[in-house]
């Protein structure tokens, strides 16, 4: 007996109705098309990357709320770099490293102090807003910003080539590391320990895995790739640098990793119908094609995650572990 | 036969700030022999076989392995020795599966890849060697007590033991495993591998102990072996004084029926019947023992009449008045007292003082308040009064009862339902998990009870603790009492096997 009300309520199924609606408006407005998928895909890259950020965290145990934060001042020590050499690629490399060093701090929080963790998180929000807000000078400015980087004849692909094969460094990368990431995660020796550490530290630590260090390398590696979504912010898509400019992407991340159950490739998922209910929304209101007030298709994309949750989404479980610092006895 | 010692323990000596949990301790383990360490709990029997596994470093004294002196400081150092710990609170991760929680720490690799099809291989002709049949891709989660211990064994197989530390391995295992678990350390012993046995069951003991070291107070009092000793030679050994097994009872009195429970029908989470239409009567100065494999419906009948739980069906009477459907404050009113099955989800307050625990039942009443004022001197005399009575080692009533043994959480239990008047005591398990000392305190409150004309309803799956104190005896099987009658008149094996359901 075939079950409809399974197909119905499947993440497939989903997909299948996006792909159908993709195709449908593609015949009818191509250039439109283009333009919100492809826009969808770059909204979609920091929340990726947050996503990245905070699951690898919490896969070991760690919750990391300061994301914002994290992005935020990367964003920041990214573009004065940009501003200082001029060497974009510095500028991203500074990026990631003070993304990497706030995930130090944070792991030096929650790890060797103890201290609770959403707390250790706030700290470094808090410390984010209050350092760039402080040292940003306006006026600065850059030599401009990452480039697309077009793949030769994938390019020329209808639909997919001007969204998927045209785009600046970041996003390939982000592409990228949600494979590489998924793939460490859930194939590799790194990948089982992570998810150990995260579920029951003790057993963990009874056949000879160091849990702190396990902790630390993951806080650190999430900050690191919270530090490129700062980069890309300033470097990639906006090109210059703007008092509290992540404006909520972190917080957002947090719900996507749980959205995709914190899961690399689930969450990539979540983070693309975000950039897509965004982007959406963006053309909707600009476009003109409707006349209801702004407001309501505002709405749209929190609209889109909450039917999206409550109907195709199933019961997500988060590591066993996460919020509690591990003591030895 | 002289044969050199897998693993020797001279004079370790390990402190916990003022307490000496360990004091010159010597240990000597044989290939191919179970040692069993057998001591109370607190007697210093996990500190020394965490010292042994890396978890924690000695003050003094030196660990041999295969006669060369050795450090271990981590438990990485340990499996590499070949030694290897299955914890009494499993060391497995639910949501991963069976494989992965063996190789886990010890994975094969080919490149960056985790080669599960060599590691499944490998684990699959272990399981064969031994005979221990396993589901690689089984979650933890889904799979019983029985089989999360069996995984736990493997995973020291895998790490090639030589010697396999079990920390109360029956602790949480039902009859029927227990027995499983015994044939697979026979087995083990077979192949050459060395167990040391953590317990303070004396029964098993006796039954599968090739050599016994006693440990009490930190200190080794004695090793012998089964065939020179004798239940009550260790239990007087574990305790430091002669211990009662057996009681002398006074003849029951038989007076007017207090508690009354009829054709109460009870049903699990689920909403599944798990109990059928049972009926009993408890008289004042009897005590009915239900035994029974755990599942029966012991759990929710105990809930059920202590009022956490509501009946499907049925009536209970309590002195001859109506009590069905009350709430539990009023059937504790009427002088209902509970001692509930799992004392740390409820019958404590885990992070509360020992002296607020004593009084969760009668916080409200005068003299510990008055209108919306505590009166904190009063929970402390009276704290301090129940300490010294029920002889609760804690450091004072206001240290938080999660720090104190298993068996002083018991003791805070029974001095606040103990200390009202009551007329009928209804004990779930009341010595899970405790040692003999324990264990012999908590039936001499139990019987002394019984002789003050209380009517006891014991619940119990020890066998030896339904025989040595029920005057009537009762069976629970499938949610039915399949039998009621008085103790005398029944053997222990007969009982064992009403209970297995035949």
């Amino acid at each position: 007996m075939f079950q409809w009300k399974k197909v119905f309520k499947s993440v497939w199924f989903f997909i299948f109705l996006i792909f159908l609606l993709i195709l449908w408006s593609y015949f009818h407005y191509p250039v439109v098309t283009v333009a919100v998928l492809a826009s969808a895909l770059r909204q979609s890259t920091p929340l990726a990357l947050g996503a990245l950020c905070g699951l690898i965290g919490e896969r070991s145990g760690v919750i990391n709320i300061g994301m914002e934060g994290q992005m935020l001042l990367s964003a920041f020590l990214g573009f004065l770099v940009s501003v200082w050499t001029g060497n974009l690629l510095f500028a991203v490399l500074a990026g990631v490293m003070t993304g990497a060093l706030t995930g130090l701090l944070l792991a030096f929080m929650s790890v060797t102090l103890r201290i609770d963790q959403i707390i250790g998180g706030t700290v470094i929000n808090i410390l984010a807003f209050g350092l760039t807000g402080y040292f940003y000078q306006v006026g600065l400015s850059t030599k401009g910003k990452l480039q697309p980087i077009s793949l030769g004849p994938l390019q020329d692909i209808p639909l997919l080539g001007p969204v998927l094969f045209n785009n600046p460094p970041i996003t390939y990368l982000t592409l990228l590391l949600v494979l590489v990431m998924h793939y460490l995660l859930f194939y590799t020796r790194w990948g089982l320990r992570t998810r150990a550490v995260g579920e029951h530290p003790r057993a963990v630590d009874t056949l000879g895995i160091n849990v702190f260090f396990m902790r630390y390398a993951n806080v650190v590696l999430g900050g690191a790739i919270a530090g490129l979504a700062g980069a890309f912010l300033t470097l990639e898509a906006v090109g210059s640098f703007e008092r509290g400019m992540t404006n909520g992407r972190g917080f957002v991340a947090l719900a996507v990793m749980i959205f995709g159950k914190w899961t690399p490739i689930g969450s990539w998922g979540a983070a693309l119908l975000f950039g897509f209910a965004i982007s959406l929304q963006t053309q909707l209101q600009f476009g003109g094609l409707i006349t209801i007030p702004h407001q309501f298709i505002g709405m749209l994309p929190y609209l889109l995650t909450v039917i999206v949750l409550a109907g195709f989404v199933g019961r997500a479980r988060p590591p066993a572990s996460i919020g509690m610092p591990y003591t030895k006895e | 036969m002289e044969q050199i010692p897998v693993l020797q323990l001279r004079g370790i000596t390990k402190c916990f700030g003022e307490v000496l949990a360990n004091d010159q301790v010597d240990f000597d383990l044989y290939p191919g022999e179970i040692h069993v360490l057998l001591g109370e709990n607190g007697a210093g029997k996990s500190t020394l076989m965490n010292v042994i596994y890396g978890l924690s470093t000695p003050d003094a004294g030196t660990i041999f392995f295969e006669g060369s002196s050795v450090q271990i400081d981590r438990p990485r150092t340990a499996i590499d020795h070949g030694i290897n710990m299955v914890h009494q609170h499993f060391m497995l991760i639910p949501v991963f599966t069976v494989a992965e929680n063996i190789m886990l720490g010890d994975e094969v690799t080919r490149g960056w890849s985790l080669d599960r099809k060599r590691a499944y291989q490998e684990i699959q002709q272990l399981s064969e060697d031994y005979g221990l049949q396993l589901d690689m891709e089984a979650r933890i989660e889904n799979l019983s007590v029985g089989l999360q211990q069996r995984v736990e064994i493997m995973k020291a197989l895998y790490r090639k033991t030589r010697v396999l530390i079990l920390d109360e391995p029956t602790a949480v295992l039902t009859p029927q495993e227990v027995d499983d678990l015994f044939e697979v350390m026979h087995q083990l012993i077979r192949k050459g591998i060395s167990i040391i046995l953590i317990t303070h069951k004396l029964r098993e003991v006796m039954h599968i102990a090739s050599r016994i070291t006693v440990m009490r107070r930190g200190r080794v009092i004695g090793t012998t072996s089964p065939a020179k000793s004798n239940e009550g030679e260790l239990a007087a050994m574990m305790v430091g004084r002669q211990v009662t097994l057996q009681f002398e009872k006074t003849p029951l009195q038989t007076q007017e029926v207090v508690l009354d429970v009829q054709e109460l029908t009870v049903s699990d989470e689920q909403d599944r019947e798990v109990v059928h239409r049972v009926s009993f009567q408890v008289r004042a100065g009897e005590i009915l023992g239900i035994a029974g494999v755990q599942g029966n419906g012991q759990s929710e009948m105990a809930l059920a009449l202590s009022g956490l739980r509501p009946f499907k069906r049925g009536r209970l009477c309590l002195s001859g008045k109506e009590m069905t459907s009350l709430n539990p404050r009023a059937l504790m009113n009427h002088g209902l007292a509970h001692i509930p099955e799992d004392r740390q989800k409820h019958g404590l307050v885990l992070p509360y003082s020992v002296a607020d625990n004593q009084i969760l039942n009668t916080y409200h009443h005068f003299p510990f308040s008055s209108f919306l004022q505590r009166h904190q001197q009063a929970v402390l005399t009276n704290s301090n009064q129940l300490i010294d009575q029920y002889d609760i080692r804690a450091s004072g009533p206001g240290s938080p009862v999660s720090t104190l043994s298993g068996g002083n959480q018991q003791k805070v239990i029974i001095s606040r339902e103990l200390n009202r008047d009551i007329c009928c005591l209804l004990a779930n398990q009341p010595t899970r998990g405790l040692d003999v000392g324990s264990i012999e305190y908590i039936h001499q409150q139990i019987l002394k009870l019984r002789d003050q004309g209380v009517a006891v309803l014991l619940i119990s799956s020890e066998l030896d603790e339904i025989m040595s104190l029920a005057d009537t005896i009762a069976v629970m099987y499938c949610g039915k009492i399949v039998m009621n009658t008085p103790a005398d008149q029944l053997t222990k094996e007969q009982l064992g096997a009403i209970m297995a359901g035949s």
